[in-house]
């Protein structure tokens, strides 16, 4: 063991043989998502783009519950404050409704700035319960601005979603109706918006910080004693959190088009089936959401026709995976071959170590 | 001029008074040991140095520069690090990742490197992929000294690093403190076994109901003077 000082050869890494095929699967994986309008109909676009959103809402309460600890149950209050920034925008303001998506996300960030002052104050489930009042807060809030349609909600002017930007070049290149324009704009605006979550949620875990959050996560005393600023890190991750899913929020209701207080702060919408997605997928990973998606995907598909039997089977679904895989589906994947195709755990390489990884 | 000193400090907890006025010093490259009995405010001294406790501003410096009011995640950047009392590792780190996060406050380049601590522990690098928390008490206490270690600190604080475990483990663990001291590191161990504390360290300080009641040298005192300081009555 001593021979270690005489080969200082290490190299601190978190690359993995898998995460390298990941990477050059997913640009592969994009590349032909990105293309996919060119041969895909309307009902797949339109799919896709629910998936994506879905997705990025899923990534973000993932990267708040999963790695910063905290169970919010009030995510919809910054899809609504997005979406309605957006309608607020392009209403009041007149703003193409394309860069108002933008003032969605900034609109989320700077409510979540009180939102967190308050809940911050609470712990556990008080946490979770207290981000939830301030959601319904917010919807009270709107539902009584009558400017954008109170009680009973607004559409988006006629004259500005026909008008959006990009929409006429779409419609030309791929020769079809201004409507199906928007919906593959959107559909390529949620893939933007989802592949940029993963890789910055991804280089923010992998960063230092990101060792920071989980350090914060399992205790929160400890880590101030290896210097880490724990308040500093929950502000940053609710805020990031809030930021992306009020841009998500602001972009489904571009597609949407229509808005009302009780869809845009829908916690069924919003959270939990966000939740849904998460927990079976497997909380704490980057894959978990990916996965979760896709199976609450199909399932919403199969099970279209059953009405309340439809939310019945997913409640069931939770449990039951929560009760015999408590790390979701990911999780058990992982346990079973140990592929990890985000690794974020730094592991030492090189040197004279001949110990072999467990 | 010490390197780190309290000056008559004071620490609460709600209502109950657990320090009365203790004053301590430790000089450069020194290792001073506390000892006293459960409840005797040991670790509450040690929480108010590091500043997990705040204290007022004056009460506690290093090196010259006050550092009572200051929170754990400032003073750690000025080069005091502990090695806290139950090891509070990070459960989903790897003892690698445990070992690595010392650094996060405080990066200088020193003696102690990731090489450094397995050279210190062998045990670690065969294990340095593993959870943090899959090790044996005796392991976990190695990850969260190298831990501490990792930031290169001027000050470090063992606060009961013997507790809980097997005589023999604690015979290993006390081994590393002759490499810590010669690395240049300052150190306050607390200790009730107060046999180790006594081998490694160059003066001690017993307190009792939050202050100190002996001071001196381990051999300048009989077993009696520390029977007497100790229990508050003399054997």
């Amino acid at each position: 063991m001593t021979t270690q000082t005489q080969t200082p050869a290490y190299v601190v890494t978190t690359q993995t043989k898998a995460s390298q095929i990941t990477a050059v699967a997913a640009c592969a994986l994009l590349a032909a998502l990105v293309l996919l309008p060119f041969v895909a109909g309307r009902g797949l676009i339109q799919d896709l783009f629910f998936v994506l959103t879905m997705l990025v809402l899923a990534q973000f309460w993932n990267l708040l519950a999963g790695y910063g600890g905290m169970v919010s149950i009030g995510q919809q209050a910054f899809v609504g404050m997005g979406a309605y920034a957006m309608f607020g925008g392009v209403i009041l303001a007149g703003i193409d409704p394309i860069p108002a998506i933008l003032l969605g996300g900034v609109a989320a960030l700077i409510v979540a700035i009180p939102t967190a002052f308050f809940a911050f104050r609470l712990q556990g489930p008080y946490f979770a319960i207290g981000t939830w009042v301030i959601a319904e807060v917010m919807r009270l809030i709107m539902a009584q601005t009558q400017s954008l349609g109170g009680g009973t909600g607004t559409s988006l002017p006629r004259a500005a979603t026909r008008e959006m930007w990009a929409t006429e070049w779409i419609a030309e290149l791929f020769d079809v109706r201004n409507s199906a324009a928007r919906d593959i704009l959107t559909y390529w605006l949620a893939l933007a918006l989802a592949a940029a979550s993963i890789a910055a949620i991804y280089a923010l875990l992998r960063s230092k910080p990101g060792l920071a959050l989980s350090a914060v996560r399992d205790n929160p005393e400890a880590a101030k004693s290896v210097g880490v600023d724990a308040g500093r890190m929950k502000w940053v991750v609710f805020l990031s959190s809030a930021f992306g899913t009020g841009l998500a929020g602001a972009l489904i209701y571009v597609q949407k088009a229509r808005i009302s207080p009780d869809a845009a702060f829908s916690v069924t919408d919003w959270t939990a089936y966000v939740l849904f997605i998460v927990i079976i997928g497997g909380i704490g990973t980057i894959e978990g959401p990916i996965i979760g998606v896709i199976i609450f995907f199909l399932l919403q598909s199969l099970l279209a026709d059953f009405g309340s039997w439809y939310l019945f089977t997913l409640g069931i679904i939770g449990i039951l995976v929560m009760l015999i895989a408590p790390r979701g589906l990911w999780g058990l994947i992982t346990d079973k071959t140990g592929i990890q195709l985000f690794p974020v755990r730094r592991r030492l390489s090189g040197g004279t170590q001949d110990t072999s990884d467990t | 001029m010490s390197l780190l000193t309290t000056t008559g400090l004071t620490a609460h907890y709600g209502d109950f008074q657990a320090l009365f006025g203790v004053d301590i010093a430790l000089n450069e490259g020194e290792t001073i040991a506390i000892i006293g009995a459960n409840g005797a405010g040991k670790t509450t001294l040690m929480r108010s140095i590091s500043g997990v406790l705040q204290n007022g501003p004056e009460m506690i410096t290093l090196s010259g520069q006050p550092i009572g009011g200051l929170s754990a995640d400032q003073i750690l950047p000025l080069g005091l690090a502990m090695v806290p009392e139950g090891r509070r590792l990070f459960p989903s780190l790897s003892v690698e990742e445990n070992l690595l996060i010392g650094t996060y406050g405080r990066k200088v380049d020193g003696y102690w490197s990731l090489e450094a601590i397995y050279d210190l522990f062998p045990i670690l690098a065969e294990r340095r992929n593993n959870p943090g928390t899959a090790l044996s008490g005796g392991q976990q206490q190695m990850v969260a000294i190298g831990r501490a270690l990792m930031s290169n600190p001027k000050v470090l604080l063992c606060d009961e690093i013997s507790l809980g475990l097997a005589p023999v483990v604690i015979k290993d663990i006390y081994a590393a403190v002759p490499k810590i001291q010669a690395s240049g590191a300052s150190l306050i161990v607390v200790e009730q076994d107060i046999g180790q504390a006594m081998k490694v360290a160059d003066r001690v300080y017993c307190m009792m109901e939050g202050r100190v009641t002996l001071e001196g040298t381990p051999d300048s005192f009989s077993r009696n003077d520390i029977h007497a300081a100790y229990f508050g009555v003399s054997a």
